[in-house]
């Protein structure tokens, strides 16, 4: 018998940190996949935020530099300038990139910067124990709306992805989930075409990742994966945002 | 046998997300403890796994090997 399907050779063998059915594991698992498939692993530098993944540079067997919270679009910025043959690309959660970096990244992406970024949105501050993010769902309870999140006090939910498409020098805005198979699959094919759209230097590229949180959602995993595509996806619809290389596969 | 896979038990954090999705319901949860103290998920073979490797896709430990024939 063959093996067919084996952990890829970027992803140390350490245990995750995250709590059982997050979507931050199987992130890093599809994205070191790619590493290994697109052979990069020698010149792929990662940047994890503060966060739930701040500790992915114990997981990634590849380059990578912490950056202060919401500032990995300006330390990408810098990292490229300086090896602009790398790949550089920022691990960013929605507390990092939608609320304290949110200035950071929309500049990055409107300088057309040569970076990618890859934004967990879990609709919650997951490290801090379950506050409201910008990205929380109206009527979503989390500990700080404890009756749910209401437009008139908190605003609405914040759509990243469909702002960064505004922007004139993002090339690749794709909003995709990792809570079934197909969806799991989606998402790599996404990664692998803004990791593409950075190789071909055609702009900012970013992967908008709707992710379980099954803790501070109070759900059991199997259910948090359900929510996501009862709930969520409603809010923040899936698929393609914004795409400049007019081919519809980067295979 | 097409197919059989191999379940990390030190990896394994007990989330059944593998039990959910394989599709002729071969993953079960356990009353076995790792040293993490979570119950893990066994492989009841009885020779219907195909090797389909959904269990290895979604396992969000990377936790699962798949072997096919």
């Amino acid at each position: 018998m063959k093996k067919i399907y084996t952990r890829p050779k970027s992803l140390k063998r350490t245990p995750f940190h995250y709590c059982p059915g997050c979507g931050h594991s199987i992130t890093h698992k599809i994205m070191t996949e790619l590493i290994d498939e697109m052979n990069l692993q020698d010149k792929t530098i990662g940047i994890p935020p503060p966060g739930c993944s701040v500790f992915a540079y114990n997981y990634f067997d590849i380059d990578m530099a912490e950056s202060a919270h919401g500032r990995g679009a300006a330390v990408a910025t810098g990292l490229k300038r300086a090896y602009p043959e790398a790949i550089v690309f920022t691990y960013q959660g929605d507390g990092d990139l939608a609320a304290i970096g949110t200035a950071e990244t929309i500049h990055a992406s409107n300088r057309g910067e040569n970076i990618t970024a890859i934004f967990i949105n879990n609709a919650v501050y997951g490290m801090t124990g379950g506050q409201m993010a910008p990205t929380t769902l109206l009527s979503q309870k989390t500990t700080t709306t404890p009756y749910g999140r209401d437009d008139k006090i908190e605003g609405y939910p914040i759509k990243m992805s469909e702002i960064l498409a505004l922007v004139k020098g993002s090339a690749y805005i794709e909003r995709v989930a990792v809570n079934s198979p197909a969806n799991i699959i989606k998402a790599k094919k996404a990664i692998r075409k803004a990791f593409q759209v950075q190789i071909d230097c055609l702009g900012f590229s970013m992967v908008e990742i709707l992710s379980p949180c099954p803790t501070n959602w109070k759900m059991s995993p199997v259910e948090s994966w359900k929510w996501i595509d009862e709930v969520m996806v409603k809010e923040f619809p899936l698929g393609v945002i914004k795409d400049i290389t007019g081919k519809k596969d980067a295979g | 046998m097409k197919g059989y896979i191999e379940i990390d038990q030190v990896l394994c954090k007990g989330c059944e997300i593998c039990t959910f999705f394989c599709p002729k319901g071969m993953i079960n949860s356990s009353d076995k403890l790792n040293p993490s103290g979570y119950r893990v998920a066994v492989f009841n073979d009885n020779s219907e796994c195909t090797g389909c490797a959904i269990c290895a896709v979604v396992c969000p430990e990377v936790a699962i090997e798949v072997y096919r024939g």
